[in-house]
């Protein structure tokens, strides 16, 4: 594996925040933003007690390397780490990892908002929530990578 | 031709695997595939309309040709992050 394959990663294993840091981290880069999504206790009124993630790995990163690419469109100076947990995660456990870094602050920003966003969009996974008296799959977007909208939704948000 | 369906998440429930070798016509597209699913699985019908489709791992529509040995999925509304 490379280093460059190493940023994009789907794993049953607890994610390791500051290893993505590192990942995209080089000596002209001035700013390194992670993002860290948690599985939360609540959902919609419900007491959620676990997820369940899903993924179609290969297709996965593909995506996330489809959305590190359409971010450097935006932000040419980023680098990107997505790094995506699967299977049961519990409350409080992170289920994303993204690391975003740049020569400067406001691209880093950006980008890692960007990626969150179009990840939600069309990154083939799904969370199977496990709630107090019940479960449910979470179904969100029609992934569709091709879906120009959907990509300029992600951008304004990034740049809000 | 023979095509390997990968089914995720609520699709895989549905259909009780996560793999299936269907035959096909040799004309088919993925929509095809979808079709026979579809036959064989009516509680996917719900799905029509929200599906996406990959073909050998790369998005694609479902109007896309199929060739003997392909690896198609469909993929319900995705909820990743």
């Amino acid at each position: 594996m490379t280093r460059q394959d190493e940023r994009f990663r789907v794993t049953a294993e607890p994610l390791d925040t500051g290893g993505a840091a590192k990942l995209v981290s080089a000596p002209d880069c001035g700013a390194v933003i992670t993002f860290v999504g948690l599985v939360r206790d609540h959902n919609v009124g419900r007491r959620v007690l676990w997820l369940e993630y899903e993924a179609y790995d290969r297709l996965a990163l593909k995506a996330f390397a489809q959305i590190d690419e359409e971010a450097r469109d935006r932000w040419p100076s980023v680098r990107l780490a997505i790094h995506h947990r699967t299977g049961r995660v519990e409350i409080g456990e992170a289920s994303i990892t993204i690391a975003a870094a740049s020569a400067h602050r406001a691209d880093a920003f950006g980008a890692s908002r960007y990626a969150i966003e179009r990840i939600k969009q069309i990154a083939p996974i799904w969370k199977h929530e496990h709630f107090e008296g019940g479960d449910a799959w979470i179904e969100g977007a029609t992934a569709d990578p091709h879906d120009q909208a959907a990509r300029q939704t992600a951008l304004e948000r990034a740049c809000s | 031709m023979l095509v390997t369906i990968r089914l995720f998440a609520r699709l895989r429930e549905i259909a009780g695997a996560s793999e299936l070798e269907r035959t096909l016509p040799d004309d088919a597209t993925a929509h095809t595939a979808w079709d026979a699913l579809v036959s064989e699985f009516p509680a996917m019908a719900g799905y029509a309309a929200a599906v996406s489709c990959a073909v050998n791992q790369e998005y694609t529509r479902l109007t896309a040709t199929l060739t003997d040995g392909d690896e198609v999925a469909f993929l319900p509304p995705v909820s990743g992050g």
